[in-house]
């Protein structure tokens, strides 16, 4: 099977380098862990065990280094949603565009 | 004997909910799309459904990675919402209908379906907002939810959904007396949020998958997950509860009606309505 281009495909081997971080991110469905983790980030990480790696991903905001580090898109969402960042806001991060131009791009879809 | 009384199939993407919740139907961002469940309520109002099967994916509210069922089918007297983590309303509980569960539990076993069955499930954004697009009232039938795995792959295949649809329908028309059963699934149709491909929308292959699920759903059943994440993006294998939709009709199927519009948020948008043919 061709990789296809700018996809990541979440697999057993993503599921499985990814647990902690999506068990934390699963965690944000709660309004008190969500508070929690606001108040420390750090050791809200630590508490579920995420790794160096996830834990820099998660401090820098970076999606695209989150899903490299087994990151679900739809547990992902949770935190993004705790930093107010919309779907079209992480889409423009990811593909290096203004968000107004993402938006754009998602109107010309349709023409 | 029970009555396929129809299908139903509509995104659920989240901000729909949101811009209910903030009374923006009227905007004219949104407007477009929720013109086009009108002539979706006159014909709900018609069919008068008893009962509803929804099949959904579950967003990581019910299920997480610690157990993952590929299929689930809800058995439970009552199905609450609950927060999901980025500010969607909580909506009020579901009515179920359990003997309706267990008899399609029953049906989808004998049918060599090996299921997960939930006495306790709650339901997210796929189930509460086409809810609310269809009874925006607030009176929606019993649902019976089927919640498919899109989350984490391997999936199942788009030939395995239709069949499983076809078990929904074998189920319905087994039941004994004259309840009005209606399939709705939900998702879809092409996006994608994650990766450097982020905003990917296909509106060709969208308009093709509509015509080729109503008059041609080998067509469909023989997309593979790959061809399907390539075609209509990583979150567009949520076609496959369309898929498990159609498989519910039978042989032969009739467009009713079908809205298209791209975008809502990140996703090609539609609602499309069937009657057994």
């Amino acid at each position: 099977m061709s990789a296809i281009p700018g996809t990541m495909i979440f697999d057993g081997a993503a599921a499985m380098k990814g647990y902690a971080l999506n068990k934390m991110c699963f965690s944000f469905n709660g309004a008190a862990n969500r508070a929690a983790f606001l108040a420390d980030e750090a050791a809200y990480c630590r508490r579920y065990g995420l790794t160096a790696e996830q834990t820099a991903a998660v401090a820098a905001r970076d999606v695209l280094a989150l899903l490299r580090v087994g990151g679900n898109i739809y547990y992902l969402a949770k935190l993004a949603g705790i930093l107010g960042l919309s779907v079209q806001d992480i889409g423009a991060q990811q593909t290096g565009v203004t968000v107004e131009a993402f938006k754009q791009k998602l109107i010309e879809a349709g023409y | 004997m029970a009555e396929c009384v129809g299908g139903i199939a509509t995104s659920h993407v989240p901000a729909l909910g949101g811009a209910i919740a903030k009374g923006l139907k009227e905007d004219p961002y949104w407007r477009p799309f929720f013109d086009g469940f009108k002539s979706v309520h006159a014909w709900l109002a018609a069919k008068r459904p008893d009962a509803v099967v929804v099949i959904y994916n579950d967003h990581g509210l019910n299920f997480f990675l610690d157990k993952m069922p590929t299929f689930a089918v809800g058995a439970a007297p009552v199905y609450a919402n609950a927060d999901e983590g980025w500010g969607l309303p909580v909506q009020t509980p579901y009515q179920g209908a359990p003997e309706l569960s267990w008899r399609l539990i029953e049906r989808l076993v004998a049918d060599e379906f090996d299921i997960t069955t939930c006495q306790e499930m709650l339901v997210d954004h796929a189930l509460t907002v086409p809810v609310q697009m269809l009874w925006p009232a607030g009176d929606p039938p019993p649902v019976i939810p089927v919640a498919v795995n899109t989350v984490q792959h391997p999936l199942p295949s788009a030939a395995r959904c239709l069949k499983l649809g076809r078990s929904i329908g074998r189920f319905i028309a087994e039941e004994a007396g004259a309840k009005r059963i209606l399939v709705l699934a939900t998702g879809g149709l092409s996006h994608q949020l994650d990766g450097e491909r982020a905003g990917f929308i296909n509106k060709p292959f969208d308009l093709e998958f509509l015509d080729n699920l109503v008059g041609h759903p080998e067509r469909v059943g023989a997309l593979t997950t790959h061809q399907i994440v390539e075609q209509a993006g990583t979150q567009g294998v949520e076609l496959l509860m369309w898929a498990a939709m159609r498989g519910a009709l039978g042989e032969r199927a009739r467009r009713v009606g079908q809205t298209y519009h791209i975008p809502i948020s990140n996703t090609a948008a539609c609602v499309l309505t069937l009657e057994p043919a």
